[in-house]
């Protein structure tokens, strides 16, 4: 079996993001990039199933700028096979539609059996890739998963729910999407992120897909929140008593 | 302009809170018809929510767990005319909408906490740090909407209830358990008060004094994603960017340090409390009121005090 993980190149999440004080976007320049994090969890049980025997070959694709290729190779280093990066124009940030839709294409050509998204990029925070690639391809979708087993041609998922966790059968080829209980992800050692540059990574444009990337949304403005008032600093538990019956609420 | 609403359904039971915030974001856009996947009653309680004018309620077992590939069929087969689609931005609606916005063509626009117009929109980017304001030019716009944003909207007459039945069921999915962990708690999200446990209370057992707070407070308990990760709490309890986003009157943030992650999920509370034995814990920073001290002494205090 065959397994396709795309993943994002985002600002790390330690990264303390900056708005642009004329509301044009978020600063980017010289700041710390890194795999997604649901990513790294993607890649990390796509490598498992391959350990157990399950999977044969982990195929990992970027769609962004030509730097996405670091990111690639990071994923070659924790154990992916090969590499397909989709290069776009530096500065645009593709939509999830537009991505599903490159997506589905490389899946045509490639026919993996399983594919593991991210359930979230952090930068945009859409939740949306996986849920629209499952729609075009018309295949079953788990997404938030916190278990997966591949049992008789199904992938058996655990997900995340908000009234608890929900298992269901989905039957392969099939998209999950990751939450970040799945698994620890790994570091790559450095021999492995040696041996990572050898392996195969091809790169394309999304032209080669012949995929109208255009975006449907219009970014009008970025701006900062709303900041919070001050905080008092309390000296007792008295205080806090005291001051938590003034605000009425308790 | 014509809104469509998957109401959030939870056990075959209507989730009243959520759905009538989604209703008040969707009635700004024009009228409303709501879909419950659900039992008649559950679709009944729905119909009396101010602002929607029609309720379709569809009992198939084929919707009853929410598998994606049947609701977003249902709600296609439904929603032709539509100008808005729109549902909470429960993990729910984040699984259906985006499915349904492929089979359009259209793009999703998730977690958005303004209604500008019917064609713009804000929502937060890079875990709150930012808002962003975009106008889609798509035919139907998808959206899920951030409860903790919006009022619920109240009590109306009833709308006419009527039901619908999906075409075909697709195989390609099948529940196969749930676990829910039972609470006489109120629950997270609709809760006024939260009192939030993170990995500073230390263990499964040092979590009591949380839950003690709590139930004097007839609060719900929330949790840090370290303290869910450790054991002390359950998974459903997460608030945060990859957890639940509250806005209650009250949040008690108790040995959590404030990590931008869990800022996301919490940071639009009426009034914040923070108890923390580091002064420069981050957390203090979105506090009104800051309290440093160690937890252990300063929960049982409090919650003998209260
Ligand atoms: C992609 C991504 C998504 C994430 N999503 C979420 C999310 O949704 N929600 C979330 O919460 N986190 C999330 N995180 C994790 C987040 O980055 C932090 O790691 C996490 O919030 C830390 O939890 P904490 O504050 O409980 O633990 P810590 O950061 O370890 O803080 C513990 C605090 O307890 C205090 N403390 C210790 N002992 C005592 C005592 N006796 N008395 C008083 N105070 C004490 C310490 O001073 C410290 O400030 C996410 C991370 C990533 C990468
Ligand atoms: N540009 C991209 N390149 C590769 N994978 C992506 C890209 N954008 C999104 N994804 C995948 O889709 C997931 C969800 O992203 P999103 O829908 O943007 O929140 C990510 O975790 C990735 O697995």
């Amino acid at each position: 079996m065959k397994i396709l993980v795309p993943i994002k190149r985002v600002i790390d999440y330690n990264v303390k993001v900056r708005v642009k004080s004329d509301g044009t976007g978020v600063d980017l320049a010289n700041v710390k990039m890194s795999m997604n994090p649901f990513d790294e969890n993607s890649v990390e049980e796509a490598i498992r199933l391959k350990e157990a025997g399950i999977a044969t070959e982990v195929l990992v694709v970027s769609i962004g700028e030509k730097k996405a290729v670091e990111t690639l190779r990071t994923a070659l280093a924790m154990g992916a096979d090969r590499g397909i990066l989709v290069e776009t124009e530096h500065g645009v940030d593709i939509e999830p539609l537009a991505v599903a839709k490159i997506l589905s294409k490389i899946v045509a050509e490639e026919a993996p059996e399983l594919l593991i998204l991210g359930k979230q990029a952090i930068d945009n925070d859409l939740n949306a890739t996986g849920q629209m690639l499952a729609a075009l391809l018309d295949w079953g979708q788990a997404t938030f998963a916190s278990g997966l087993k591949i049992e008789d041609g199904k992938a058996i998922v655990t997900r995340e729910v908000d009234s608890g966790l929900q298992t269901i059968a989905v039957s392969l080829p099939a998209i999950v999407t990751t939450d970040l209980r799945l698994n620890e992800p790994r570091y790559a050692s450095l021999p492995n992120i040696m041996k990572a540059k050898k392996k195969p990574l091809v790169e394309k444009t999304a032209t080669d897909y012949g995929v109208d990337t255009t975006p449907r949304l219009k970014v009008l403005t970025t701006e900062e929140p709303a900041s919070r008032t001050a905080s008092i600093r309390l000296g007792s538990v008295d205080e806090l008593v005291e001051k938590l019956k003034e605000t009425g609420i308790v | 302009m014509s809104v469509f609403v998957l109401a959030e359904v939870a056990g075959g039971v209507l989730a009243l809170d959520a759905t009538a915030k989604a209703v008040t974001a969707a009635a700004k856009l024009g009228d409303v018809t709501a879909l419950v996947c659900g039992p008649v009653a559950a679709g009944e309680e729905a119909a009396k929510i101010a602002g929607i004018s029609k309720v379709l309620v569809c009992e198939d077992a084929a919707v009853a767990d929410g598998l994606a590939e049947n609701v977003a069929k249902l709600i296609i087969e439904n929603a032709s005319g539509a100008t808005h689609i729109v549902a909470p931005a429960s993990t729910s609606g984040k699984n259906v909408l985006p499915r349904v916005a492929a089979l359009l063509d259209v793009m999703v626009l998730t977690d958005v906490i303004e209604i500008v117009n019917a064609e713009t929109f804000k929502r937060p980017i890079y875990a709150g740090n930012a808002i962003q304001t975009v106008a889609s030019s798509d035919s139907v716009k998808v959206l899920t909407v951030r409860t903790a944003a919006f009022e619920a909207a109240n009590a109306g007459a009833a709308a006419p209830v009527v039901s619908v039945s999906l075409s075909e069921a697709s195989a390609l999915s099948t529940h196969i358990e749930h676990k829910t962990l039972e609470s006489d708690r109120p629950e997270l999200t609709s809760a006024k008060i939260v009192v939030c446990g993170g990995r500073g209370v230390g263990s499964e057992n040092g979590f009591a004094l949380i839950s003690g707070l709590a139930d004097k407070l007839g609060a719900a308990v929330g949790a840090s994603r370290a303290a869910v990760d450790l054991g002390y709490a359950a998974n459903d309890l997460q608030v945060g960017q990859t957890g639940k986003v509250v806005a209650p009157d009250l949040y008690i943030a108790v040995g959590i340090s404030g990590a931008i992650q869990h800022l996301a999920g919490m940071k639009d509370s009426k009034v914040i409390v923070a108890i923390n034995k580091d002064e420069d814990a981050p957390i203090f920073q979105v506090a009104d009121y800051s309290l440093v001290a160690d937890l252990f002494e300063a929960l049982p205090e409090l919650t003998g005090k209260l």
